[in-house]
């Protein structure tokens, strides 16, 4: 079954937007989506009807807004297929979840010497909090190279793994690449030497359908704002005995079972790891957007999303100078590239004004323009409303922009 | 000629374009058609780090006046730094610190002034002055 996808854009507001006078051509989705009516209308119903701080209140209110906090956290479980809802922690996002692996299990299991491999392909976010951890602990970073098409090289795996490998940590789809990394694979070989995996799934939470327990997956950290849902909120996903052997990220109220100036003890997972007041607005829109996506079904959206990268790259390959960063046969729905020497700033400032957003620039992915020798692409990033139409205005453009710098 | 009739030179130059991208066509064509720098003052020392695109601008003092040199990578934000080099080259450091620099809202530029811009014309233009600044201090020293 397809998607009617304009059935869909009429459920996102903001695409009735006109930019410069031009209809909106939102191409920028591996940043952030737009978010449906219904994620917004629950944003706001949380505020007008359903506000009080949870978990300690005897009052009504705060408890239907803990049953709906928790609620959410039973949805996302069932999202990604967790075992239990004790292994779901609510974070501001993928950047603070990685950060909370870093600084719990990193901090408690890492000694001086020991190893974390990241791959070439990951986001700033899944690269500098393992740095601070070997300024911190005197760890080491070994990285896992891809190939000119922006495949890892997983021969190479296996020599970089030693007794001293304590993580690998790996993005599920790059987000300068596109590229769908085998992490079942790769998580099945670090659990031959007993290494976890955390894997970073910033960009395919929107486009695949994960199963944390199929890939066996030790820690899975995605941001609700890349599935339709708010800013601000995220999940770490960690299996339970690690979450309950390494120790608390932040201290504060909501984490602790007990408090006096001598000692404090803990709560229990997952509270263990929330200090604060959690956004519980956010997590309850959170499951909204979830609900959403089910309800048109992530197959759905794959397959929508992988004919309009077919699509794309047919029709782009044409244009003459094009050059696509990222070949890998298996990819997510976004495509890097660049135009004869026109510079990505240029091209996306040009887009701009036509009223199409496309990201430029290096993607806080620094390492993998330099595996290329280049200092940024051009990237166009697709979601469930995004048409093939939408993709003839950005060649239209394309050849636009090409013309005005004379290429 | 002063900086407020260079200015108005430009001003006249995009005076007939209304729609954005033929000005934008302007800016690009003035990047493509700028003087370039020498490879070796393409350095750090010279350069106003944006977030996407690097802006070089060198200047020198002869006779009273400051003379401007610039460059940029990419061709909107070099377009940029060409209008601002034929605006303030061959002023004194006093003209250059007191102009008010009208063109770049007359024109449309006005987004361009912004200080989240990732290539803001606002880093250009202070270290334009800061050069005349500098050039200052050391004649009055004399």
């Amino acid at each position: 079954m397809g998607l009617d996808v304009n059935s869909i854009r009429k459920d996102f507001p903001i695409l009735e937007k006109k930019i410069y006078g031009k209809p909106l051509v939102y191409f920028d989705n591996a940043a952030t989506t737009q978010k449906p009516s219904c994620v917004i209308e629950k944003i706001c119903e949380g505020y007008y009807n359903c506000n009080a701080n949870i978990h300690r209140g005897v009052h009504f209110l705060s408890q239907q807004a803990t049953e709906a906090h928790e609620a959410a956290r039973e949805n996302v479980r069932d999202f990604i297929n967790a075992g239990s809802t004790q292994e779901i922690i609510f974070t501001r996002g993928t950047t603070e979840a990685i950060n909370l692996v870093a600084s719990s299990f990193g901090d408690s299991q890492c000694k001086e010497g020991d190893e974390i491999i990241v791959s070439q392909m990951e986001h700033h976010s899944n690269i500098v909090p393992w740095q601070l951890l070997q300024a911190r602990k005197g760890t080491k970073l070994k990285v896992l190279p891809f190939d000119e098409n922006g495949v890892l090289q997983l021969e190479q795996l296996d020599s970089l793994i030693s007794d001293r490998t304590r993580l690998i940590a790996i993005a599920h789809v790059s987000n300068t690449l596109g590229t769908i990394n085998p992490v079942k694979e790769i998580i099945r070989k670090a659990h031959e030497h007993n290494i976890p995996v955390l894997v970073d799934g910033a960009q395919s939470i929107p486009h695949i359908k994960v199963d944390v327990q199929d890939l066996d997956a030790d820690f899975y950290v995605f941001s609700g704002h890349k599935i339709y849902g708010p800013t601000g909120i995220g999940v770490l996903y960690g299996k339970e005995r690690w979450l309950e052997a390494i120790p608390p990220y932040q201290g504060g109220g909501e984490m602790i079972q007990k408090v006096t100036f001598e000692k404090t003890t803990f709560n229990e997972l997952p509270f263990k790891f929330e200090a604060g007041t959690p956004d519980y607005i956010g997590s309850t829109a959170l499951a909204t957007a979830l609900d959403y996506v089910r309800n048109i079904g992530i197959e759905n959206i794959a397959q929508h999303e992988t004919e309009l990268l077919e699509y794309a790259r047919t029709k782009m390959s044409g244009i003459e100078g094009m050059r696509f960063i990222g070949n890998a046969p298996h990819r997510g729905g976004l495509v890097s590239f660049l135009v004869g020497s026109i510079h990505p700033y240029d091209m996306g400032t040009i887009l701009d004004k036509l009223g199409i957003a496309v990201r430029t620039g290096h993607h806080c992915a620094e390492p993998v323009m330099q595996a290329f020798g280049i200092e940024g692409t051009v990237r166009a990033s697709f979601a469930m409303y995004n048409t093939k139409e939408e993709i003839d205005i950005l060649m239209a453009g394309i050849e636009r922009a090409r013309k005005m710098f004379h290429h | 000629m002063t900086i407020n009739e260079k200015q108005d030179e430009i001003i006249a130059e995009f005076e007939f374009l209304d729609d954005w991208l033929d000005k934008y066509q302007q800016i690009i064509d003035k990047g493509q058609s700028g003087e370039k720098m020498q490879e070796t003052e393409k350095i750090p020392n010279n350069l106003i780090e944006g977030c996407q695109s690097k802006v070089w601008v060198t200047a020198e003092y002869k006779e009273g006046k400051v003379y401007y040199h610039g460059e940029s990578n990419t061709d909107i934000a070099g377009g940029i730094v060409v209008m601002l080099v034929e605006i303030l080259s061959g002023q004194t450091p006093d003209e250059i610190l007191n102009s008010e620099l009208y063109f770049i809202d007359r024109i449309g530029l006005k987004e361009h002034l912004s200080p989240t811009r990732s290539n803001g014309m606002l880093a250009m233009v202070k270290q334009m002055r800061l050069y005349a600044m500098a050039f200052k201090a050391k004649e009055e020293e004399k």
